[in-house]
């Protein structure tokens, strides 16, 4: 509304001039004599002392640009204005400065030097802003000094800063194009950039400046397809893109082997229309197949991680990203997977018509080429008669690529609501549209014809002539069958008054007279006798008619054309006497009839070619889909050809960038995502008993993805990648620290109060048993994740808390460990009764709000099969062994527990034990196994221990330490390890109490005898290759009808066996590995599902039992 | 490098003069024909030529009447003279809404959206996915709409400077930099009375006086230091039949969008979560981008730090195996007989599956033929309007009484001697049911973290009828 005032001052201030400002038609260029009076009073208030004139002054100004007007000679006395410590003037100067600096470059050098001093300013904001403007002044003269600004902005210690710079890239580039080299320097040193707020805006940069420089992005593939989802909007759009063309040149066909199986059965599925199609791909075939031959198509990593990590994306709110991805699946994914698009998309017509106009150009030529992904989605293409009529011929092109044997009937009856429409132009189109469906669909051919002959006694000529022209169309494609509709058609001649219709008809009969040589001289007759009250264009097609029949069958018509031609003769329409003139020359032999009237039968029934009736859509799909050319069906200026597939893949190693540290890689993956934190202490207990649940979150959110995650930092991404895993929120930031001292110095001091609180924390609340010195060492591990903590700065209460909860978290995860210290310290009983009391305490005392019972039960049945792996991983940190925490048991929970002594037998005494799945610290051979002791008996035990251990030869046995004391009432844990070395012989030993002795035995499933290992698809295959014939074991079976989807085989196979999923490329198949305990022989288990949930599971096992054994295992989870 | 036949463009060029208003400037076509001579003229912007840089160019904005009204300039100035081609595709288009979105001329491409009767027109050089060009004019309208409660020709004339200011945050050299509106309203505060006046009085300003810090942030869609004294959180479910009834009644395509809005107004970084009773029920999903995907994707539990004030959390598609339970019910009898100058109209509507809630604010509208010169109805309950000109009957119906079903009867009349409409009129309904989502969708809670304090909640319900159709 400030603005409004400037508007109404200025009304008052030009009433003297007597020429409100509004009155302008702003077409007209206003009137010279009057600006200049008013830039006077301007100028004046410019040079003034008082900020809220020349405020005033400048909102005139901004006001009288945006209307287009010239307020150039104002620049002297704004420009003086650059360095105005008002903030609102200083933004408007550069708003004008902007616009007319390059009409007045001198005086625009004047404001150069406040900008260079503003690129030294300490306030990074500051900094980008004087760059965004120094960049935005096209004035060639100053090009040196911006080429400086952006190297060392390039370089500048905030993300901001550099983002700025990447912006300026393509200003200075349009301005000078010969800085290209130097610009590309820059481009590549951004690129390497990890940061999300640079990653968009440098993409745009290299988009504009040098799009041919895909070798610049090979270093940063991966680092871009794993920041994506954090980037902007906008700079996402970009990204995918340009990955797109990245991706077409570097990896091969995903559907190479695909069109070799499945085209063949397409085409006998689908109709006609697919035959020109059919050809090209069947071209592409024979190019293809001798490569297909070659070897099986494995993707690419790479391809994989980018289709993987834009998936997600489909799910934006912004309809350009949504249409990005679409396009990528569409170019790059295989055809099985292309599908998942399709609802996204569909989703987009709920948009605004812009968007769904160009939405639905797209789909209208994917459609073509992949019918099948959007026919669930058929009624969503219906029309509604408040649709633009550019949105109805849209859809409807849609539906008629969409119509198939099955549902063309749906189809077509749609089609009939539309053409009574009231909209001529959408009716004109759906007549094209049933055309092309009859020529596409032989079925309905009949019905479409016998529809669109009723058509022509529509009243409207649009209608009727469009419906002709159909018909027309229809009959020259099949000239067989054309008799019974013309013969129809012949009877409607009576009926029919739309002359236009009339007119078709005869040209018809005309055209096909001989298929109906008996009813068309009758024809011919009825029109002769008529032919006088006919409308001109009727007329014609009458002279048309009789000449066609003169010249098959003169016979019986020679009479009638000579009497209709005489008819003509003295017609009161020119065109008309000329026409029988014209045809009574050519046809009628006569002396003086010229060479031509040999030629008249060629002339008047040569073969007109069948109209081909195919969508305008066809073949688009060369352009990128969801550009401009594409919608234009034009090269548009700065189009990037999609590049063809190569026929073999360049080096993937290029993409590779050195592995980092395993550490870092560790701390990152175990770094929690930012939603498990939470700021008191009460949250954090309730945070720790979902703890399994999130790391298990994280692992269902995509068992791929987190095995995969685990295969690219293997296979050497930098530890980015896995940072940006962790959580979509979480941020990128930490991954610069080595440039940012200044954030860090912050970082650094809320550090050191964090270890003060943590310090403070525990002594005051009095509940936990950590030292001081455990603290610390947790500290540290802190301060690494820190770095991946992405709300460090903004919270730094919860932040600490959370961070605490993370350091808490991963330590949970090598709770083994733990719980055996604890015990060992402490006199086991009484920890654990604390504790849950504790826990049931801090339950009621919950905030009802924040506590929420409906996550424990999904806790359950929850299989930790990632965190087994990072705690191998993390076997090698020294771990505090903090607070033993109820949270610790609950692991066991989802694992399956086995009875070890029944409470009768036990004589009140039950204890159970189950495979907790996580290393055995003191020896790495043996196996976990955690036992639960309950003592449901009156009186307390005492001493529990166990003795007299008989094994096989080869086993051995850690033993639990002695449990001292057990109140009647309570449950205790304790861990043992067993090396079973490798054989599922039961492990037999007495339980002592203080009085009594029992006989137990503990024998393991074969899948615990294995730990998980991580491989990569390639080297799984590898090691796969390596363990064939008597070391695989294969095994047909038919899957439960709830195990139908992977991610219930996945986890029915973990559950029966410590397994770790292993990437893979197909969905149809599921992998996994582990290595035997003792002997670290590898496992390899593949489950390849089929239709109709056939499957076949695979074991590769050089120990054969192992294999045998585990393959009945998981037959029976798979089956059951 | 493409090529327009030459003479298709000279006619273009008088098809343009004769259909062009008598006030534009028509002349400007000869003058840079002479100018630049015709090669140039005939050439698409070639791909080879030199950068072309800056998505988009210019920003035209043109009212209803065809006045440009506003122009923003990115790179070097654009001369409004490029409208005209707009125009003259505007001149083709029968309805406003057919102006094709996108047109390509000699030397640019202008990409336009149509909102509150103002094309935003842009201008661009090269190549640029469309989709990024709409979607961006439309945040651009969205963030006016925020500022000035209503985007209009005169809100954007009154807000010029504001406009103008926020333009040049939004996008930096053609390329979008700052389009989440909390930045935004940290760089340039919204316009408000009492601001107004205040700024009057004192001369500040309403340029933020601290540089924002939100573009800096890890959850860049909030901004830092968010301070309430009443902290609250409403989340408005609401969701939108979209249904096409045919003459008998039945169902052709019926499917439910909804959306979940939300205004929350908490202190500090809040980390919420929203969990619901059956969140299977929804089958397409789009979120605000502070929603945790993948937390989502395994637990099916919405967890995301808010953006301060209204946004858009999520909207989502309740997958079409469910069936849609349709509200309201209609009988119709609308005919026309051959040779009569009469039509009977006669339409009653009724409930049908309500969950026993009332159905309110019912609108009836129909496009009734063109033949059609007035119509005398009576209805029993509420108003109804025909316009002669649009031939668009309103029928405000209000609240349905199920004990006295509202219907409107009586005859139209046709004009004399025309033939018989061939089609009925589409009837189409607006309705509103308060506290119930037609889907069945209920939240179950909405948690807090990262903060201490105790927010109010509040969650409403509503179905309305979107695109609801009855076919006659």
């Amino acid at each position: 509304m400030s603005a409004s005032s400037a508007f109404n001052e200025e009304k008052g201030g030009s009433s003297s001039v007597g020429e409100p400002e509004y009155g302008h038609d702003p077409a007209s260029g206003g009137i010279f004599s009057s600006d200049y009076k008013r830039h006077d009073d301007l100028k004046e208030m410019l040079d003034s002392n008082k900020d809220s004139l020349k405020l005033e002054a400048m909102k005139r100004i901004v006001a009288m640009i945006a209307r287009g007007k010239n307020a150039s000679d104002l620049f002297p006395a704004v420009v003086k204005n650059v360095a105005c410590k008002n903030i609102e003037v200083k933004k408007l100067v550069y708003v004008y400065l902007v616009r007319y600096a390059e009409e007045q470059q001198d005086l625009a050098l004047l404001s150069i030097s406040t900008f260079q001093r503003g690129l030294k300013d300490p306030n990074q904001l500051i900094r980008a802003s004087a760059l965004r403007v120094l960049s935005s002044i096209r004035v060639t003269i100053i090009v040196p000094i911006m080429m400086l600004a952006i190297k060392e902005a390039a370089s500048d210690m905030s993300p901001y800063v550099r983002k700025t710079a990447a912006h300026a890239i393509p200003k200075l580039y349009s301005l000078d194009p010969e800085q290209k080299d130097q610009l590309i320097e820059v481009i590549e040193k951004l690129l390497a950039d990890k940061t999300t707020l640079v990653a968009g805006s440098v993409v745009m940069a290299f988009e504009e400046v040098c799009p041919e420089r895909i070798d610049l992005i090979h270093k940063n593939y991966r680092k871009l397809c794993n920041l994506l989802i954090d980037v902007e909007e906008w700079g996402q759009v970009v990204i995918i893109n340009m990955l797109t063309r990245y991706a077409r040149t570097q990896f091969l066909n995903p559907n190479m082997n695909e069109s070799l199986l499945e085209e063949g059965s397409d085409k006998t599925f689908y109709g006609s229309d697919e035959d020109e199609d059919e050809e090209e791909e069947e071209k592409e075939k024979k190019a293809e197949a001798p490569m297909a031959k070659r070897k099986p198509y494995v993707m690419d990593p790479d391809h994989r991680l980018l289709l993987r990590n834009t998936k997600p994306l489909l799910q934006s709110r912004n309809a350009a990203v949504v249409m990005a991805v679409a396009q990528l699946y569409f170019h790059l994914a295989p055809k099985v997977e292309v599908g998942v698009i399709a609802k996204a998309l569909v989703r987009l017509l709920r948009s605004h018509s812009e968007v769904q106009y160009v939405v639905l150009q797209n789909v209208a030529t994917m459609s073509i080429k992949r019918r099948g992904m959007f026919e669930p989605y058929l009624k969503s293409f219906y029309i509604r008669s408040t649709d633009p009529t550019q949105i109805k011929v849209l859809k409807l092109e849609v539906l008629t690529n969409l119509a198939n044997e099955t549902n063309i009937s749906t189809i077509l009856r749609e089609f009939q609501t539309y053409i009574k429409s009231m909209d001529k132009d959408f009716v004109a189109a759906t007549i094209q549209a049933i055309g092309r469906c009859a020529t596409n669909i032989g079925e309905v051919r009949d019905t479409c014809l016998n529809g669109l002959v009723q058509l022509l006694s529509n009243r409207d000529e649009l209608v009727v002539a469009e419906s002709v022209v159909v018909i027309k169309k229809l009959l020259q494609m099949q000239p067989e069958k054309h008799s019974d509709i013309i013969k129809h058609m012949a009877k409607l001649t009576d009926n029919i008054q739309v002359p236009m219709a009339r007119a078709s008809i005869l040209w018809l009969i005309g055209e096909y007279c001989e298929h109906v040589p008996k009813i068309a001289p009758d024809v011919l007759r009825k029109m002769a006798k008529s032919f006088t009250n006919e409308e001109d264009i009727v007329k014609l097609q009458i002279i048309n008619l009789a000449a066609k029949l003169y010249l098959t069958n003169s016979k019986q018509t020679k009479l009638l054309t000579q009497y209709v031609l005489n008819l003509a003769k003295y017609d009161q329409n020119y065109d008309i006497r000329d026409r029988a003139r014209f045809i009574r020359q050519l046809i009628v032999p006569t002396e003086k009839s010229g060479a031509l009237s040999k030629y008249a039968k060629k002339l008047f029934l040569a073969l007109k070619p069948a109209p081909v009736l195919e969508s305008p859509f066809k073949d688009r799909d060369h352009f990128q889909l969801g550009s401009l050319s594409h919608l234009l069906n034009a090269k548009a200026g700065g189009y990037q050809e999609l590049p063809d597939w190569p026929e073999a893949a360049p080096d993937p190693s290029v993409r590779n960038v050195e592995v980092f540290a395993l550490l870092e890689r560790v701390t990152t993956l175990t770094s929690v995502p930012e939603w498990t934190k939470c700021s008191s202490r009460e949250k954090r207990k309730e945070k720790r008993v979902e703890k399994p649940f999130y790391s298990d979150s994280e692992g269902e959110s995509g068992p791929t993805e987190s095995a995969d995650s685990e295969s690219d930092s293997a296979s050497g991404s930098e530890m980015g990648s896995g940072l940006e895993e962790s959580g979509s929120g979480s941020e990128s930031e930490g991954s610069e620290e080595g440039s940012e001292s200044e954030e860090e110095e912050e970082e650094d001091e809320k550090d050191k109060k964090k270890i003060k609180k943590d310090l403070k924390k525990p002594v005051k609340e009095s509940e936990s048993e950590q030292s001081s010195e455990e603290e610390e060492r947790k500290h540290q591990r802190k301060s690494d994740q820190q770095k991946s903590d992405s709300e460090s700065e903004s919270d730094e209460e919860s932040d600490s808390e959370s961070s605490q909860s993370e350091s808490d978290d991963s330590d949970s995860e090598a709770d083994v460990k733990k719980k055996k210290k604890a015990a060992e310290s402490k006199p086991p009983p009484k920890p654990v009764k604390k504790d849950t009391k504790k826990e049931k305490k801090e339950m009621s005392l919950l905030d009802l709000d924040d506590f929420e019972p409906a996550a424990s039960p999904q806790v359950t049945p929850v299989n930790s099969f990632l965190s087994n792996s990072l705690v191998t991983d993390l076997e090698g940190l020294s771990l505090s062994d903090a607070v033993l925490s109820p949270a610790n048991i609950s692991p066991c929970s989802a694992l399956k527990s086995y009875e070890l002594l029944h409470r009768i037998r036990g004589e009140g005494l039950s204890v159970e034990y189950c495979f907790s799945r996580q290393p055995f610290s003191p020896d790495g051979n043996m196996v976990a196994v955690q036992m639960q002791f309950t003592n449901n008996a009156t009186s307390e035990a005492k001493n529990l221990h166990m003795e007299d251990v008989k094994l096989q030869s080869g086993m051995r046995v850690k033993e639990f330490p002695e449990i001292e004391l057990l109140p009647a009432g309570e449950t205790a844990t304790a861990v043992m390890g067993i090396d079973f070395c490798d054989s599922t012989q039961a492990a037999n030993f007495q339980l002592c109490t203080h009085t009594r002795k029992f006989f137990v035995s503990i024998q393991p499933p074969v899948g615990e005898l294995m730990r998980p290992v991580f491989l990569t698809e390639n080297e799984f295959k590898k090691e796969q290759g390596q363990l064939m014939g008597m070391n695989e074991i294969t095994e047909k079976l038919t899957l439960d009808a709830k195990c139908r989807n992977e991610h219930t085989i996945v986890q029915r196979v973990t559950t029966a066996a410590n397994l770790s999923r292993v990437p893979c490329g197909s969905d149809k198949e599921c992998r996994f590995a582990g290595r035997t305990v003792t002997s670290g022989s590898l496992v390899l288990a593949t489950v390849a599902t089929k239709e109709g949930g056939a499957a076949q599971l695979t074991v590769n096992c050089e120990k054969m039992v192992i294999g045998t054994m585990l393959v009945k295992d998981v037959l029976l989870a798979l089956t059951q | 490098m493409l090529m327009f036949p030459s003479d298709s463009l000279i006619t273009s060029f008088v098809y343009s003069m004769s259909a062009l208003p008598p006030f534009k400037p028509v002349t400007s076509y000869w003058f840079r024909l002479s100018q630049n001579g015709q090669n140039e003229l005939l050439c698409f912007p070639s791909p080879a030529s030199p950068p072309p840089a800056a998505m988009i160019h210019s920003l035209f904005l043109i009212n209803a009447s065809g006045d440009i009204f506003l122009e923003k300039h990115w790179k070097s100035v654009v001369s409004r003279s490029v409208c005209d081609y707009f125009f003259e595709a505007q001149e083709r288009a029968s309805e406003p809404e057919n102006v094709p979105p996108v047109i390509p001329t000699p030397h640019h491409y202008l990409i336009s959206v149509l909102r509150h009767r103002i094309y935003f027109v842009a201008v661009i050089q090269s190549e640029v996915p469309p989709l990024f060009v709409i979607e961006f004019l439309h945040r651009v309208v969205d963030t006016f709409q925020d500022y000035f409660g209503v985007c209009t020709e005169a809100a954007i004339k009154d807000n010029v400077v504001v406009v103008y200011e926020l333009l040049e945050e939004m996008l930096d050299n053609g390329f979008p930099l700052a389009t989440e509106s909390n930045i935004l309203k940290e760089l340039i505060k919204p316009p408000t009375i009492l601001r107004t006046m205040v700024n009057t009085i004192t001369g500040s300003t309403n340029v933020g006086e601290q540089l924002p810090t939100g573009q800096l942030s890890v959850v860049p869609w909030r901004r830092t230091g968010v301070k309430y004294t009443n902290n609250e959180a409403y989340f408005d479910v609401v969701e939108e039949i979209d249904a096409i009834i045919d003459k008998s009644g039945s169902t052709i395509t019926a499917e439910i969008q909804g959306v979940i809005d939300a205004c929350v107004k908490l202190t500090g970084m809040p980390d919420l979560t929203l969990s619901f009773m059956n969140p299977r029920l929804l089958d397409d999903v789009s979120f605000h981008p502070c929603v945790r995907f993948k937390r989502w994707e395994a637990e099916r539990i919405l967890s995301f730090i808010p953006p301060d004030g209204n946004f858009r959390l999520l909207s989502y598609h309740v997958s079409s195996q469910n069936l849609v339970a349709i509200p309201v019910y209609v009988k119709h009898n609308i005919t026309f007989r051959e040779g009569s100058s009469q039509g009977r109209f006669d339409l009653t509507l009724g409930p049908k599956q309500t969950m026993g809630k009332a159905v309110e604010a019912v609108l009836v509208s129909s496009q009734l033929p063109r033949g059609v010169l007035n119509a005398n109805l009576n209805a029993s309950q509420g108003t109804y309007t025909f316009d002669p000109v649009t031939k668009m009957l309103t029928w405000d119906v209000g609240k349905i009484n199920p004990q006295k079903l509202p219907s409107l009867k009586g005859s139209m009349n046709l004009q004399a001697g025309a033939s018989k409409p061939d089609e009925n009129p589409t009837i189409n309904i607006q309705l509103k049911i308060q506290q119930m989502a037609i889907s069945g969708l209920k939240v179950n809670r909405l948690d807090m973290y990262g903060e201490k304090y105790k927010p109010f909640k509040g969650i409403k319900y509503m179905t309305k009828a979107g695109k609801f159709q009855v076919r006659t």
